[in-house]
């Protein structure tokens, strides 16, 4: 039975056609999945569905019934629910408490917990969430607590439910048991649409593939089961893609960055333990782990900005260490994990935010203190052009910026330094696959050039594709060194959350 | 409206000198209708203010009198901003400030004029630029509110030299706190005769001039602006954060220990228990006015010293009370500290007399 259906929806913000024209159905007991790149329009076709913004032109249809909603909540009522990639949850509450916030059973104006724990107890027994409703949510994992936001809409009768970007933060196993869910739900006759543009999941999960590309309605109709990734990758984008074909590195030199018994230790917790490894000239080295094993700090002792407890670190054979100038001047170029946070300054201009960590070198700035405006001028104009930057002139502010062309400056800017190593942590978290195809490409012809690029990763797809060597890292310990292909992806994801020693054995025997 | 082709009605209210600006008119106009419900003229009431400060060499001269203390304040107030610090502590290094000046002034003997009038500014910007560093340490290292220490201190500031001024250092004639009378070599020339317009004017636009050429020209300049717009991204380029706040920080007092330095070596000549009437607090509404720019303290000064000027001859010509120019003071700050405010008027404007043309005449108004 059809449940939804819009008609010619269109939608404009100043400046960009965010929909235009676009059909979309959905059938009860039916899980679609939405894809398509950064500003494709998904987002904003879901928020029009769940009445957080209002169409421009076309109509929506509820059951066969025209319905136009005004807020979310007109949605809740009928049934329609959204999960949001970022979670909404009060870590101090217990699941229950967080799952009844806002809509409370009452007696008088007291909630009544037992009724709602009741409630809440027989929905995670219903659907197996295998979740204790008592425990409080700051204990939870990041999948559990996903479960939990799934929880609040079921709890909410809902009967669409709408992911946005699910899988992105997370593991492998999460991803399996949160799929498993979700076909649980389509039994019990919900519908869900998943927003995403991870290709693999899709073909996995779903049992429809819409594509949308610059806010028009590419299909409606892909069964997952006929198309390639690669098909699906270029629908998306529109032409060609390359993305997961190794191009391992021809040149392997000498070591280049050289870590040594690594220890940093974070408020009487030790966050990374005795790390030592080194990356070679020409060479990717890649570390894949689960967020929160100590990839951030290890981040930080190596690029200065914080103090490991020992830590010997030498790049071309000369120790470093100090605060995080001196690490910039060593030649250790650095793009943070949180880039918009920490490698840029919105409110600044393009041309000052390229120079941002170089500022105090010769080439911008005088003996005398002064900034070498003129040059800095042009040389952030010539890199402007070079990375394909899409504003209008440098004097353009970062922050007014789309999110694809703001990670172009940063990276821009630590590429055009032509830097002896490189730490990159998440490269491609939250960009398309077209952007993600320019930073592998670039990522590449880097290495290429000599240097030595640490490759900071939780997605296994990008480190196992571009990585020259592999190491697996399981609360702030190196737990595994591969070459790539030589560990499968199952095998992978046990390294990853802790089932090392299982899989060392199986290896040996 | 006899003319078919109106251009009129709609204000752009995008560029922000333009909101100052219009944000500057409104206050005026509520200015009025507030003078006009208490019972006075409008009128007579903005000439006796206006026509005085800004037609007469004396009343300009005593707006810019006026207007000079409380540049040095906002001056200082805007770069703490700069790296995002609020520093509330200027009264406390304008008293400093004071004290330290006028004890070079009286008790340095046997210098040419030049010579003791630097050292008396040099001693007063030390002193400033010490009391501002120590708070700006405490915050950096240990995570203290600046706002708290720099309260704090102004209170022991102003005790500590009150007590200097009613003991240790009071002139025996005297009989109130104050101190000695500098030498003549340490005082400031006067401008203009029987006013008290100083040469220090010409001392905060220079000083003005040079802490904005660093803002926008120098390589620390630039790491001010990313420490005070995003500290961490700071850190990540290499920035030492510690050192631009605390520097910055430090300027930002001795900016006001100059202020105090001014007030005794131009106009009472000593150090005077008590001679600010809140200076450095008028200093933050300044720098807001200002849009936090420090060459944008000279005007937004320079309106807060004609109206304080006005309510002089206010006083003296007229029975209309002069706290109806304070309010106008306010309103002018909130006007401007809140751009979106003026916008929204403009907007109301605009649609009010959209409607009114519409009706008063079918073809106009369709321009937006």
């Amino acid at each position: 039975m059809e449940l939804v259906r819009m008609e010619k929806v269109s939608k404009v913000y100043p400046g960009t056609v965010a929909l235009d024209n676009v059909d979309f159905v959905l059938n009860e007991k039916e899980i679609v999945s939405l894809l398509g790149e950064n500003g494709a329009g998904k987002s904003t076709l879901m928020k029009i569905l769940y009445g957080m913004t209002s169409p421009d032109k076309g109509t929506i249809y509820y059951k066969g019934e025209k319905i136009e909603f005004k807020k979310p909540m007109d949605a809740i009522d009928k049934g329609i629910c959204m999960v949001h990639q970022h979670f909404m949850l009060v870590p101090a509450f217990t699941v229950t408490e967080n799952i009844i916030a806002g809509s409370e059973p009452c007696v008088k104006g007291f909630v009544n917990m037992s009724k709602a724990r009741a409630e809440v107890k027989s929905l995670i027994d219903r659907f197996r969430f295998n979740i204790n409703p008592d425990i409080k949510v700051e204990n939870l994992s990041v999948g559990e607590q996903q479960r939990v936001e799934i929880l609040k809409v079921l709890y909410r009768k809902a009967d669409i439910i709408i992911l946005d970007e699910p899988t992105a933060v997370l593991t492998p196993q999460e991803v399996n048991d949160l799929f498993m869910i979700l076909q649980q739900l389509r039994e019990d006759g919900k519908s869900i649409i998943i927003i995403t543009h991870k290709l693999k999941e899709t073909k996995a999960l779903a049992d429809r593939v819409v594509i949308l590309r610059d806010g028009k309605l590419i299909k409606d109709d892909i069964d997952p089961d006929n198309v390639t990734t690669k098909q699906l990758s270029e629908m998306m984008v529109g032409r060609e893609v390359n993305l997961n074909t190794r191009r391992p590195s021809t040149s392997i030199g000498d070591v280049s960055l050289k870590l040594e018994k690594l220890n940093v230790v974070v408020d009487g917790v030790p966050k990374v333990r005795n790390v030592s490894f080194e990356v070679h000239e020409g060479e990717i080295l890649g570390i894949a782990g689960v967020e929160g094993n100590g990839q951030s700090q290890l981040i930080e002792a190596l690029t200065g900005l914080c103090n490991p407890l020992t830590m010997n670190m030498k790049v071309n054979d000369i120790q470093i260490q100090g605060s995080s100038e001196k690490f910039l001047k060593a030649g250790i170029a650095h793009i943070p994990e949180d880039r918009l946070s920490m490698g840029l300054v919105k409110e600044m201009s393009i041309m000052d935010n390229i120079i941002l960590g170089y500022h105090r070198e010769e080439e911008f700035c005088s003996k005398s203190g002064l900034l070498k405006r003129k040059w800095i001028r042009s040389y952030s104009s010539e890199i402007k052009d070079t990375f394909g930057i899409k504003a209008p002139n440098v004097d353009t502010s970062a922050g007014s910026l789309s999110g694809g062309n703001q990670q172009k400056i940063i990276i821009a800017r630590a590429f055009s330094r032509n830097p002896k190593a490189i730490i990159i942590a998440h490269p491609t978290r939250g960009v398309d696959v077209g952007a993600m195809e320019y930073i592998h490409k670039k990522l590449i012809e880097l290495r290429d050039q000599g240097a030595a690029v640490l490759l900071i990763s939780a997605d296994l797809d990008e480190v196992r594709t571009l990585s020259d060597r592999l190491l697996v890292m399981f609360e702030g310990e190196i737990v595994s060194e591969s070459m790539p292909g030589e560990l499968n992806e199952i095998e992978m994801g046990l390294l990853m959350t802790g089932g090392h020693t299982m899989v060392e054995s199986e290896v040996k025997s | 409206m006899k003319t078919p082709k109106i251009k009129l009605p709609s204000i752009r209210s995008r560029n922000s000198l333009v909101t100052s600006f219009l944000a500057l008119i409104f206050s005026l106009l509520l200015g009025m209708v507030v003078i006009l419900i208490s019972g006075y003229s409008p009128i007579e009431s903005y000439k006796a203010i206006f026509g005085f400060s800004l037609s007469t060499v004396k009343g300009f001269a005593l707006s810019l009198s006026q207007a000079t203390p409380l540049m040095f304040t906002g001056i200082a107030f805007a770069l703490a901003y700069r790296v995002r610090l609020i520093n509330t502590g200027a009264e406390g290094q304008l008293f400093i400030g004071a004290m330290a000046a006028a004890l070079v002034g009286v008790y340095v003997h046997n210098l040419p004029g030049l010579a003791h009038v630097s050292l008396a500014l040099l001693a007063a910007f030390v002193s400033g630029g010490i009391v501002a560093g120590l708070v700006a340490i405490a915050r950096v290292y240990t995570g203290s509110n600046e706002i708290i220490l720099t309260l704090m201190l102004n209170q022991i500031i102003i005790f500590f030299t009150s007590y200097l001024a009613n003991g240790p250092l009071k002139p025996p004639s005297s009989g109130v706190g104050q101190t000695e009378r500098i030498l003549e070599s340490a005082q400031l020339p006067r401008l203009i005769p029987q006013t008290q317009l100083t040469s220090a004017l010409f001392l905060v636009i220079a000083v003005a001039i040079i802490i904005q050429f660093i803002l926008d020209k120098t390589v620390f300049g630039y790491e001010i602006k990313v420490t005070g717009q995003n500290l961490r991204a700071a850190q990540v380029a290499g920035i030492n954060t510690s050192r631009v706040s605390i520097i910055t920080f430090s300027l930002s007092g001795a900016v006001a220990g100059l202020g105090g330095a001014a007030m005794v070596l131009g106009v009472n000549y000593r150090f005077v228990e008590g001679f600010s009437p809140g200076y450095g607090f008028a200093g933050i509404s300044i720098a807001a006015l200002a849009a936090y720019s420090p060459l944008g303290v000279i005007p937004s000064a320079l309106l807060i010293g004609i109206l304080r000027a006005g309510t002089i001859t206010l006083s003296r010509t007229t029975s209309i009370p002069v706290e109806l120019v304070d309010l106008i003071q306010v309103l002018v700050i909130i006007f401007v500290a809140a751009p979106k405010l003026t916008q929204s008027v403009v907007k109301i404007f605009n649609s009010l007399t959209h409607k009114f043309l519409k009706n008063a005449e079918p073809v106009g108004g369709e321009n937006s």
